[in-house]
């Protein structure tokens, strides 16, 4: 069974982590999963691939990924990082980035690769749901990954509902008609949101991400969904700290979990 | 006209490649851009501001002193005569058209020159419509006046500060604008890039251009279509006007010149076609300049407007299917024909066109030949970067 499944099968209330492969230094992404780990808060992980050209990234994520570039993070780089990653980690760990980094590397080599690994799923917010049904999805079958699909505030009724046909995992639920970065507060708006998706049960669990900073909106979130993902808050905490990874990261995953 | 399939894909280029959260606004281009485009209405009013407000037909002239320098027939479209300097407002009338019928209020756009910035600003101006154009703060720099036009024109110019902080980045910028403001804004693309629809929308709306060349050339020499259309390639949007009624004419070669920067080889380029590779940037599949790993690199040119790393699917088609051919064109060679076409015939072409300019030496064309080039725009914006540039050579 997918990881992945695995975890919503036996957790309530997902905490899953963003951070960016190679940031703040190029040889920290490791070192940042077995932290998560060991917190023992934390049931899922989501690690970037650096792209020079995040679209749907603010000013933290898309520094985040500046820096790694700049570090010499590249996904065959990921790749040697993470060669023995399931030797000291049961989490399900989940690749997010843009495609064309992907696609240069090769869909099915990088496919391939996942696999090898024990990587679990993939996000690719560039690559469009009718062009991965068509073109990717039976790659992805085959080497057993899952495809991680977005859906927005502005998503239709009749879209959601294939989106939710054709996912495996979970949905990943932006939280906002917005680009990532760290928020305060949730709207009423985005509660009403939330709740609209929350009634229409749909077959797959589903995950709020984008603008989830602290235990305030994460708790929200759980109400209305399977858990969340923090992703900008958490690089600010990583930029912040760099130096004392090793108590900031615990302490951050408290401070949510409460 | 180009063929174009329905999921928006020439050959291989193409497609929709942007995030969901854009989903609904592409969408809704998707469904209604052609019949919004083609009905009688939008074309009639399209038209007229065409004429009466663009000022079009802009003349195709014949460049006597030019021609005879060559040894060849050369016609210069004058899209520099367009009202604010350059092809630009075709497109911008259009989609502003496209914008009123879809119900928004307000236009987020990117600028690398400034000049579509300044199109979509005036046309904003025109319609009583909010402008928001993204431009890298390189870019705010070194094309100054156009910063001042659009402001004076009540747009909000916000520089780009994210990556390389030219036109890459303000196109990203403008993209993470309009999803953070999907319901109210349209995003006006200035070529023919982006994800589908709007590299044939792009082109539709510059289709004009090679409308009235081969209406014109037929009144003054007899015939429709010239030998050669040569046009200068940033995104491509101008180069698509020029070739477009003229694609699939086995008489007339179409050449588009990209920026060679310092040369293909030096690292300091920004001829995608020359050098880039198959991949994906602001929602479409086509080539780009990039590294190995997929990350994309930032190109060079001494032309604001061709500073861009990647290009219109459309191009990377018509070069992949040798419809069209496409040759690099150093600064150095730009720049000296903008000297010489200056100097033959009194008109200053923007660093852009004197890009499709410097190609004529080299077209090896017979003495009875006609070649036209798209005259993309005026050179007004670019006064400073000639003349510190012929300063600094010695050639004034
Ligand atoms: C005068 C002029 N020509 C050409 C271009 C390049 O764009 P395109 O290749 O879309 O025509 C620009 C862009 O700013 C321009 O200002």
């Amino acid at each position: 069974m997918n990881r992945i499944d695995q975890a919503f099968q036996q957790k309530k209330n997902i905490l899953n982590i963003y951070f960016t492969a190679g940031f703040p230094s190029l040889n920290d992404t490791t070192r940042i999963i077995r932290l998560l780990e060991q917190s023992g808060g934390v049931d899922m992980i989501e690690i970037g691939i650096p792209y020079s050209d995040p679209v749907a990234d603010g000013p933290t994520i898309q520094e985040s990924n500046q820096r790694a570039i700049k570090n010499g993070m590249t996904l065959k780089k990921l790749f040697e990082q993470l060669s023995d990653l399931r030797s000291y980690c049961a989490l399900p760990i989940i690749l997010m980035g843009y495609i064309n980094p992907v696609m240069q590397y090769g869909i099915e080599k990088f496919l391939q690769k996942c696999t090898e690994i024990g990587i679990d799923g993939t996000i690719l917010p560039d690559l469009p749901f009718q062009e991965f049904l068509d073109d990717y999805k039976a790659l992805y079958q085959k080497y057993g990954i899952y495809n991680i699909f977005l859906i927005s505030p502005q998503t239709s009724e009749e879209r959601l509902r294939k989106i939710d046909t054709a996912s495996e995992g979970f949905i990943y639920m932006v939280s906002s008609n917005s680009i990532t970065g760290a928020k305060q507060k949730q709207t009423e708006e985005q509660i009403k949101y939330f709740q609209r998706i929350a009634n229409m049960n749909l077959r797959n669990p589903r995950l709020i991400g984008f603008g989830i900073s602290n235990r305030t909106t994460f708790e929200n979130a759980c109400k209305y969904a399977h858990g969340a993902i923090i992703g900008s808050a958490f690089i600010q905490l990583l930029s912040k700290h760099q130096d004392n990874l090793e108590e900031a990261i615990p302490a951050f995953i408290k401070e949510i979990r409460g | 006209m180009f063929p174009i399939t329905q999921q928006g894909y020439y050959g291989e280029f193409g497609g929709a490649y942007i995030p969901e959260m854009l989903y609904p606004n592409i969408e809704e281009l998707q469904k209604n851009y052609l019949s919004i485009i083609e009905s009688d209405d939008f074309q009639k009013e399209f038209r007229r501001l065409l004429r009466d407000y663009v000022g079009r037909p802009t003349p195709l002239y014949y460049a006597t002193r030019l021609s005879e320098h060559m040894g060849f027939h050369i016609y210069l479209k004058r899209e520099d005569l367009c009202h604010t300097g350059a092809h630009k407002i075709n497109n911008t009338i259009g989609q502003i058209l496209l914008a009123k019928r879809l119900g928004k209020k307000r236009i987020v756009a990117e600028t690398g020159a400034g000049q579509h910035g300044v199109a979509t600003a005036t046309v904003c101006a025109l319609m009583g419509m909010e402008c928001i154009v993204f431009m890298g703060e390189l870019d705010t720099k070194r094309q100054k006046p156009n910063v001042d036009r659009m402001r004076m024109l009540g747009a909000k110019v916000i520089p780009a500060t994210s990556g390389s902080k030219t036109l890459k980045d303000a196109t990203n910028e403008a993209m993470r604008f309009w999803i953070n403001n999907p319901v109210d804004t349209h995003y006006i693309i200035g070529s023919v890039v982006g994800p589908h629809p709007y590299p044939d929308m792009v082109a539709r709306f510059h289709a004009v251009i090679s409308e009235e060349i081969a209406q014109q050339l037929q009144s003054s020499v007899g015939r429709s279509e010239p030998d050669y259309v040569l046009a200068c390639v940033g995104g491509g949007s101008n180069a698509a006007g020029a070739f477009y009624h003229f694609y699939q004419n086995s008489k007339t070669k179409l050449i588009g010149l990209e920026a060679g920067g310092h040369g293909i080889h030096s690292g300091m380029t920004a001829a995608t076609i020359a050098v880039g590779r198959v991949g994906v940037l602001h929602g479409s599949k086509s080539l780009v300049i990039q590294t190995e790993d997929g990350q994309v690199i930032e190109p060079h040119s001494i032309s604001a407007g061709l500073d861009y790393p990647g290009i219109g699917p459309l191009h990377a088609w018509l070069a992949k299917s040798g419809a069209a051919s496409y040759f690099p064109i150093t600064d150095e060679e730009a720049m000296r024909a903008g000297l010489l076409c200056t100097r033959l015939e009194g008109i200053i072409p923007a660093i852009e066109t004197a890009h499709a300019l410097a190609y004529l030496p080299k077209l090896n064309a017979q003495s009875h030949e006609i070649a036209v080039v798209n005259l993309s725009g005026r050179g007004d914006k670019d006064l400073t970067t000639y003349i510190n540039y012929f300063e600094e050579k010695n050639m004034l």
